[in-house]
């Protein structure tokens, strides 16, 4: 394996190794750029993946000390889990559920088309679907996604049947199973699809795209990567001349070490990487890096979310096979006669009895809750996923006393919903519920959102320095060898599921760094 | 069977008491997976009588009328292996159930076992019970069996040739919509 000096100033330190940082590094190792990629999680394989929900949970979870604040009920069922998300290498990809989306054209202009929404920090991206179209379509075809690139769509599962059929006695029109990074033919030396039932534990077939096992493996057989996993950076460190030169970061044992580089990418996910910029505040940027437009940690999104649970006559069987094996795209645009701004997806979702348990109705006892899990065979289910409006009130920030294992503040994290998410979510579980009733459902239960999946917004990009952290190229406005490498880019939430964008943000980025640095430009 | 914590090896001396229960009749899944008919479990730090009415107050907050004491039984099991400051607090709470009672709660009429154990709702000992219960009584095989939830699936070559798509009780959706399995 490949190892750079920790003096060797020419590297590119990429921090995490998700669908941002991992896309990233892999992108950078082709061009011949030579990339430290220090990722805070171990290193597991498609081997090692445990179809067990709270084991799998367990093995990839991020679950160093959180705190939470604010009106959302997750602050007071889950304080210390603000985000169900991934500190392994490969990050939340190995999480994920596959969906594969793109930003709608209108979505880029959430200012302009929704105007002045109070209460919301609303902004119009830099870019726009144009600029980002030749690298989704790289993206898609990097990961493989279904009903692009001749690539068939996935077979549905019982699931999927439930929502199809309740979708069309509807009259919705866009219903089908998805565009998913999942393959439904062998592709890329990765087999399709097992229908295993375990897509959010890991991937035991490697059929669901992952950087694990393909953007990280390409970019070690270049040999310009060096992957240190383990890794959990601690600071980013800065010269005189107030470029970021060099970072610390602690090893698997606490062991404290220093990497010089270039360029410094930041991809530890929307709660991780404001952290970092503020825990590095130094004399020179005393409100922390890049930030002097106060927005770092700021603007924090989850994405409008919550389920629906249909029960049955019939069983269902719904933990049979690609746990999100269809949508609904018919709610997805922006009609404000709903009563809100933006819109939502619907898509299939489907949990084991042991997270059943823990998400259904969180804190619940009694014969209600025991009579849900009671019906678990007969159950369907559907996630809503949908814009939230930015709040500059809804942050990452450091907190004032608690501090992790190496001494740093840990992050909290306060959320409130805007009256524009609430008014999304009761249309969206109505519509959810609609769809169950349509196909015969006994009754529905409405499941509250669960830990944050979709982290977004902390470190959005702007046109003007002064809205926001980074450019367009997620370059920070302050810091010409700082990068935004992940969701925390994002200038709004949008509808869709984010990493799709993340990755095709990643590839864009990538060019644009190599490009600076034959310009000797960073 | 050593996840489920069964130990017919009565004769080993703990600090802890134990709890005994048989496999009811109608428990046919359980009966398949479990060694034996008859159950023991062997306490760390708790004492029988706090382990038994545990077991009754666990049965009150997440009621399955036919799930078997044995899987309930799973949930005690997990809070004595906690230790000496989780014991302490059932201890407690068992003994206020007790005063409350005016004698021993177990020997109560169920109903008025239920509002008593309800009546406790807000306190450290329910919540402690409510809270392990919640990943305890419902992560184990004894329950996944009564739940009709078969677990871990890749080795049996997850659902791809095993009915990920047998539902029929619905139309069959459209191949542009749901293409066939290749």
């Amino acid at each position: 394996m490949t190892q750079f000096s920790k003096d060797d100033d020419s590297v590119v330190v990429v921090i995490g190794s998700g669908a941002g940082g991992g896309t990233l590094a892999n992108e950078l190792c082709q061009k011949g750029v030579k990339v430290v990629l220090l990722e805070a999680g171990a290193r597991q394989t498609p081997a090692t993946f445990i179809n067990d929900e709270w084991a799998a949970f367990v093995q990839l979870s991020w679950l160093d000390m959180r705190t939470t604040s604010g009106s959302w009920r997750v602050a007071t069922d889950f304080p210390n889990l603000p985000a169900w998300i991934c500190k392994t290498v490969g990050g939340s990809t190995t999480h994920w559920a596959g969906a594969s989306l793109r930003i709608q054209e209108d979505e880029f202009k959430a200012r302009t088309n929704y105007g002045d929404i109070e209460g919301a920090n609303l902004l119009d991206w830099p870019i726009g679907l144009a600029d980002l179209e030749p690298y989704y379509d790289r993206a898609e075809d990097k990961m493989g996604v279904t009903r692009t690139h001749d690539i068939p769509g996935l077979p549905g599962n019982n699931n999927f049947k439930v929502m199809y059929a309740g979708a069309t006695k509807l009259g919705y029109k866009d219903c089908h199973t998805g565009r998913m990074a999942i393959n439904s033919r062998p592709r890329d030396n990765r087999g399709s699809c097992l229908q295993l039932g375990f897509c959010f534990q890991g991937c035991k077939s490697g059929a669901k795209w992952s950087t694990l096992y393909t953007e990280i493996p390409a970019a070690e057989a270049t040999g310009n990567l060096d992957l240190r996993p383990g890794s959990q950076v601690l600071r980013i460190e800065h010269g005189d001349n107030g470029k970021v030169s060099s970072v610390v970061y602690a090893d698997a044992d606490g062991a404290q070490h220093q990497q010089k580089a270039k360029v410094v990418c930041v991809a530890g996910n929307s709660i991780e990487t404001p952290r970092l910029l503020l825990n590095s505040a130094s004399s020179m940027y005393p409100d922390g890096l890049a930030n002097s437009s106060g927005q770092v940690g700021k603007n924090y999104m989850r994405h409008m979310t919550g389920s629906v649970y249909g029960v049955f006559e019939e069983p269902v069987n719904m933990y049979r096979g690609t746990t999100m094996a269809g949508i609904i795209s018919d709610e997805s645009g922006n009609d404000p006669d709903r009563g809100f701004v933006g819109g939502y997806e619907m898509e299939t979702l489907s949990l084991g009895i042991p997270f059943m348990a823990a998400f259904l109705d969180p804190g619940a006892w009694g014969r209600e809750f025991t009579e849900a899990m009671d019906s678990y065979p007969h159950m369907a289910g559907m996630w809503l996923v949908g814009e939230d409006m930015p709040q500059e009130s809804n942050a990452v920030t450091l907190h004032p006393s608690d501090k992790d294992a190496h001494g740093l503040p840990v992050p909290n994290v306060n959320f409130d919903d805007h009256p524009n998410d609430v008014a999304m979510r009761e249309h969206a579980y109505t519509q959810g519920s609609a769809v169950y009733d349509a196909a015969g459902a006994k009754r529905n239960y409405l499941v509250p959102p669960y830990p944050s999946t979709h982290n977004l917004g902390t470190c959005r990009m702007s046109a003007e320095a002064k809205d926001g952290v980074c450019n367009q190229f997620g370059q920070t406005h302050d810091i010409d060898n700082l990068f935004i490498s992940d969701g925390s880019q994002f200038t709004t939430g949008a509808a869709e599921n984010p990493t799709l964008t993340i990755v095709t943000l990643a590839i864009r980025q990538a060019e644009y760094i190599a490009d600076q640095m034959s310009k000797q430009a960073v | 069977m050593s996840q489920t914590g069964f130990d017919r090896r009565g004769f080993l001396k703990t600090s802890g008491g134990m709890i005994f229960g048989t496999l009811a009749a109608s428990s046919g899944a359980l009966a398949l997976l479990a060694p034996s008919r008859t159950w023991a479990l062997e306490l760390e730090t708790m004492d029988a009588e706090t382990g038994a009415a545990v077991l009754r107050v666990t049965r009150y907050i997440f009621p399955h009328d036919t799930l078997d004491d044995a899987v309930y039984a799973l949930v005690v099991k997990d809070l004595d292996a906690e230790g000496a400051e989780t014991v302490e607090l059932l201890t407690t709470g068992v003994a206020s159930l007790n005063e409350a009672a005016g004698g021993t709660w177990m020997d109560l009429p169920p109903e008025q076992q239920f509002e008593l154990v309800a009546a406790m709702e807000t306190t450290p000992f329910f919540q402690k019970i409510r809270g392990k219960s919640v990943v305890s009584l419902y992560n184990n095989e004894l329950a996944f069996a009564h739940f009709g939830y078969p677990g871990e699936s890749f080795s049996k070559g997850g659902y791809l040739h095993r009915g990920f798509d047998d539902l029929s009780w619905l139309p069959q959706p459209p191949e542009s919509a749901s293409p066939k399995a290749m």
